[in-house]
């Protein structure tokens, strides 16, 4: 039941993000992230935005396993 | 999809099996997964048959569902006899067995339960049928719970009065507490990670250090888990009992402020009643008394659920990681998903749905 998806933001209005599914837009709360904005990916959970995916770390946790031989 | 392709990489996964497969375990080490997610995924995408036999893995009890405890569903059951009412609630809890039916035969009965996706969904409908009370089923734990305090906020601030939530909510490391005061035999916790990217590192960091017990925030692709089973298995071999986190893309380490800040201002901690496994003290959250008045209980205040005796199955036993499903009696015998006796085969993310859809027989 703690399913969250990443999705990414392509429009925001008010405490309200358009997020993209494939083909599809569908709506979400951001008012638990205060810094979102276009582009950004966010993890959804039953409708509202519960955290901002850092792009950074994502990349920092793809190295490591990369650098193992 | 972006996020998710690259965690699920086969090159990727095969690099960290092998470094998991190099420790040298003299003997076998129990690793619990608290969140049903990762049991699920866990077996989706057999990712059991890739690590060594020594390594045994415990599902816990984080699948809200099947902690909603018998008599909250016995309630929700009364609440929806009422014409008044109209139930909106997350699509799991449907098939959960109360005492004498679940809220499918419920409805299979003619009354007006509906299955919303998002708690905001329920507004709507409140304010479509302004001659009816709408009440949620509120239960989850802290990823959701603040889902629901915003959308009570919302309620508030557009003077929405014919909306009510009956709350179930649940805390995940008073749970863990609870296990290992227990004694239940566990070497590690991979811990929730979506719990997590609310309520950061901090709430683990006592049960670390309290019970030396190594615990590791994991996120839910098959890479992430087994990148958390090697940081578990790493502590335990180095004899550490600290939290790492594996999730460093969405956790951060005060989990997110916002959400909590909305919790706090809705909710308060209290005892909560989990299936199977009892009563925890300040393990659950109850509205704040200036929010009492989105409280359905008021509408069953004289209801008292007639739970005769204790449920024939073994659900808590399961859900403490005492017994793997298979050694309940009733298991794929009598209990399956199309007749389940407990709330463990009903949920997608109930150790025996999960272990009666993936298990050789």
């Amino acid at each position: 039941m703690c399913l969250a998806v990443p999705l990414e933001i392509v429009k925001i209005k008010g405490e309200f993000a358009e997020v993209k599914i494939g083909k599809k837009r569908m709506s979400v709360n951001i008012q638990m992230l205060s810094d979102a904005k276009i582009g950004d990916y966010i993890l959804v959970h039953a409708g509202f935005a519960i955290q901002r995916i850092d792009p950074v770390n994502a990349k920092k946790t793809l190295d490591l396993i990369n650098e193992i031989h | 999809m972006k996020y998710i392709d690259e965690y699920r990489s086969s090159q990727r996964c095969k690099k960290i099996v092998s470094l998991i497969n190099e420790f040298d375990l003299k003997k076998g080490i129990n690793l619990m997964e608290v969140c049903g997610t990762h049991t699920a995924n866990f077996f989706r995408f057999g990712l059991k048959k890739l690590l060594p036999n020594k390594i045994n893995f415990i599902s816990g009890p984080g699948c809200p569902v099947c902690v909603s405890h018998q008599s909250y569903i016995d309630k929700a059951i009364e609440l929806s006899k009422n014409k008044d009412i109209i139930i909106a609630t997350f699509g799991d809890m449907l098939r959960v067995p109360g005492t004498n039916a679940s809220l499918e035969k419920q409805r299979s009965q003619g009354t007006d339960i509906r299955i919303v996706y998002s708690c905001l969904d329920s507004l709507d409908i409140a304010k479509k049928r302004k001659d009816k009370k709408i009440v949620f089923l509120g239960v989850g734990f802290e990823t959701t719970s603040p889902t629901i305090a915003a959308t009570i906020l919302t309620a508030r601030k557009e003077r929405i009065k014919n909306f009510f939530i009956l709350p179930s909510f649940k805390l995940i490391p008073p749970a863990m507490k609870a296990l290992l005061k227990d004694k239940v035999n566990i070497d590690g916790f991979l811990c929730p990670g979506h719990v997590s990217t609310i309520i950061g590192l901090r709430p683990y960091e006592d049960i670390a250090a309290g019970y030396k017990i190594p615990c590791v925030i994991a996120g839910f692709e098959p890479l992430d888990i087994l990148e958390g089973i090697y940081m578990l298995t790493r502590q335990i071999m180095k004899k550490e009992a600290r939290v790492e986190n594996q999730y460093i893309r969405a956790v951060e380490h005060n989990g997110n402020p916002a959400a909590l800040k909305i919790i706090n201002k809705v909710f308060k901690v209290s005892f909560e009643n989990w299936r199977g496994i009892g009563k925890i003290d300040k393990s659950g959250l109850r509205l704040k008394d200036a929010f009492i008045d989105f409280d359905a209980e008021k509408f069953i205040s004289g209801f008292k659920s007639k739970i005769t005796s204790e449920e024939k199955c073994r659900c808590g036993e399961v859900l403490k990681g005492l017994i793997r499903p298979k050694e309940c009696k009733y298991f794929r015998r009598v209990c399956s998903p199309q007749n389940p006796l407990g709330p463990c085969m009903v949920s997608s993310e109930g150790a025996c749905g999960i272990y009666y859809r993936y298990e050789k027989l």
